[in-house]
């Protein structure tokens, strides 16, 4: 049921107390979280994150977030896809130029059919293929680069309660290193947005 | 745990201004999570899952003796002879890269047009084109004949200073089927990563936090992921659309760039591309219909999904059926002598039966499909995937074979009668998937978790059983939280 908690999930140990990484809230359904990140977004934090099982609608706009350049960045990849697979068919099918690539290479005009040196429609299909595959290796690899994956550990994984973030449940965390974080106040104003709980997260 | 019979509810049917549920039985996401981990979490799987493993690690054990004795003995132990120098190899290779099409077409296409139904399938037809494009490489890359030199097919520097002819539609056939092969990979891993992170959280063995742990590369659920996740799931698919349309396409430029008659058509790309969808949807028939009774997922599989199916091997084997007319008008049309006799001996020639088998397999069963009662009756529509599978295997062995055994010169004509390798290599074909299937069913979760989630009508934050609870204290949410912490 809806209870006001706070726990530090650290374990109680005789060592020097761990830094605080952050603050960590639950809600209970996706109604809940958009409204929550709405007051949160207009109280000024900066190091704050949502977390939710699936992509909920109306979330990114509730956040603030701005929408990502990765479209742009693969608009470029595949440009350049398309460039290396009209550049290797032509340097080794229509021309003999020697290039140094790693070991001294040649090309060699072949004279296939009858087709002139410069068939481009012929080359069309490979560099159709590079295209898409040079949009998609970076579409891939810059959406985790940008994400920060892989990242195998994070301080909030060590929340039990976290843990329902990929299952059923909704989170709001805010980081310590947040300049409006202080842990009295940030823990007030998640709770004011109908927080069912909140939990203390340590770096460990 | 006792879940809610609620898969003999139907939902086949459209109410007007309303929307059909596509998730039955399950009242919030925690059970959705359970329902479909369940197989991936019991200690042991269904007997019927040993069985198959075994059948088809039998047969993956003969494919590696038959592989091995083509390489150490050469491509002659095949029947392939002077005219028909094509044939079983080629024939599994179109049929697997053809079954492949169905998955991209659910995870990309289908995605493009809001088709929500799709996340249902989504993930096991993904899996099956990733394996049945594993399947389809194998055959090319052992008819070569010199293994050892498959090296030549790519423009790397070698000892004889040359480089691969790049006029060649077999040349555009490595890019674009191995361009095929990493794309389908990458969209299924990028929508398998949110889902092993459940798994990892559910994982309650070292082994299995571990395994998992390292897969989902870290994924927490961060909104500002999901927002870039978003966008990329999106970019994928639009590339995946063009690319799915254009692999087999390639593949009929292999046959439609020659001269041969019953090859040389300009129909080929489009036919080929249809009647790819066609085989692959009859795949994903033929093991959605198994998999669902076995691991208990037929509420989330529900009979509209495969009725929606179903009507898309209706439309498909329209298609097809109207390219095999095609063909013969156009061989009629054209006047050209070579073009009539292709047409003519493959009908009634010395491969007729096989022909007749296609037909009746892809053009006629399928037209049961114009039923609803067939559409829902789960024998019949197993039965009828299975005609088509088998129909479309005979459609590439009829165009490949015939054309080959009976073209300009009949003192050239000769007759292909596979051998026991041939037949091997076939059915090894089927147990590598087989194995790849089952153990995809066993260790990964076979619907996306996470996608299924947000179809349901519980996603949207506007949905009115979060508002009418909001202030009165009785969240439905909250009712249900008795699931118990995984924790």
């Amino acid at each position: 049921m809806t209870t006001l908690t706070t726990q530090t999930s650290a374990p109680s140990s005789t060592v020097a107390p761990a830094r605080l990484y952050g603050l960590v809230a639950e809600f209970e359904n996706p109604a809940q979280i958009v409204a929550a990140a709405e007051k949160i977004r207009d109280k000024g934090y900066r190091y704050w994150d949502c977390h939710t099982p699936f992509p909920v609608h109306g979330l990114d706009k509730a956040m603030g977030i701005q929408r990502t350049i990765l479209p742009v960045l693969v608009f470029v990849a595949g440009a350049a896809g398309c460039t290396t697979g009209l550049a290797l068919q032509l340097f080794t099918n229509s021309f003999n130029f020697t290039i140094w690539a790693l070991v001294w290479v040649t090309g060699y005009p072949f004279l296939i059919s009858g087709k002139p040196a410069l068939s481009i429609p012929a080359f069309v299909p490979v560099m159709f293929e590079l295209t898409i595959l040079f949009s998609a290796l970076s579409c891939v690899g810059l959406m985790f680069l940008m994400n920060g994956l892989p990242k195998l550990h994070n301080p909030l994984f060590t929340c039990d309660r976290f843990r329902r973030a990929s299952d059923d449940r909704f989170f709001i965390s805010i980081e310590a290193r947040d300049p409006r974080f202080y842990r009295s106040k940030t823990e007030a104003d998640l709770k004011s947005c109908g927080a069912a709980a909140v939990e203390a997260v340590v770096e460990d | 745990m006792s879940t809610i019979q609620a898969h003999d509810i139907d939902n086949t049917g459209d109410v007007p201004g309303k929307r059909t549920a596509l998730v039955l039985g399950h009242t919030d996401f925690h059970q959705v999570t359970n329902t479909i981990c369940r197989p991936n979490e019991t200690r042991k799987p269904p007997m019927a899952w040993y069985i198959m493993f075994g059948i088809s690690m039998l047969l993956v054990m003969n494919l590696g003796f038959v592989v091995h004795y083509l390489i150490f003995t050469g491509v002659g132990v095949w029947g392939l002879n002077n005219p028909v120098m094509w044939a079983f190899d080629i024939t599994n290779f179109v049929f697997w890269v053809g079954i492949g099409h169905a998955g991209t077409l659910i995870s990309a296409i289908l995605f493009l047009f809001r088709q929500k139904w799709r996340t249902g399938i989504n993930r096991f037809a993904e899996a099956m084109t990733i394996f049945a494009v594993i399947c389809a490489g194998l055959f090319p890359g052992i008819h070569v004949g010199r293994v050892w030199l498959a090296y030549w097919l790519f423009p790397i520097p070698n000892q004889m200073d040359m480089w691969p002819q790049f006029r060649s539609p077999l040349l555009w056939d490595v890019f674009a089927v191995s361009t095929y092969f990493t794309v389908s990979l990458l969209f299924w891993y990028v929508g398998l990563v949110p889902d092993l992170a459940t798994m990892r959280d559910r994982a309650k063995g070292k082994v299995q936090q571990m395994a998992y742990g390292l897969f989902s590369l870290g994924w927490r659920g961060s909104n500002r992921h999901w927002h870039r996740y978003e966008r990329a799931y999106l970019l994928l698919a639009a590339l995946s659309t063009p690319l799915v349309l254009s692999v087999h396409s390639v593949v009929s430029f292999d046959f439609a760039t020659s001269q041969l008659p019953g090859w040389h058509t300009t129909i080929f790309p489009p036919y080929f591309v249809a009647g790819a969808i066609f085989s692959g949807f009859a795949m994903v028939v033929t093991l959605a219909v198994p998999a669902r009774e076995l691991f208990g997922l037929k509420n989330l599989i529900t009979l509209r999904h495969l009725d929606n199916m179903n009507k898309v091997i209706l439309v498909t084997g329209c298609m097809v059926g109207y390219a095999y007319g095609m063909e013969f008008f156009i061989a009629w049309y054209s006047g050209a002598l070579y073009e009539k006799f292709a047409f003519m001996n493959r009908a009634f020639g010395q491969y007729s039966w096989a022909y007749w088998i296609m037909v009746s397999c892809n053009v006629i069963t399928p037209q049961l499909f114009w039923f609803k009662k067939v559409r829902t009756s789960i024998p019949l529509m197993f039965i009828l995937s299975l005609f088509v599978n088998v129909g479309m295997w005979f459609e590439r062995f009829v165009i490949i074979v015939t054309s080959l055994a009976n073209d300009f010169l009949p003192s050239s004509w000769d007759r292909f009668v596979p051998t026991w390798v041939d037949i091997g290599t076939m059915l090894g074909a089927f147990g590598l998937f087989g194995v790849l299937f089952l153990l995809f069913c066993r260790f990964l979760p076979m619907i996306a978790i996470a996608e299924v989630k947000g179809v349901m009508p519980q996603a949207d934050p506007h949905w009115e059983g979060w508002h009418q609870s909001h202030g009165a204290g009785s969240n439905p949410a909250a009712a249900h939280s008795a699931h118990g912490d995984p924790s």
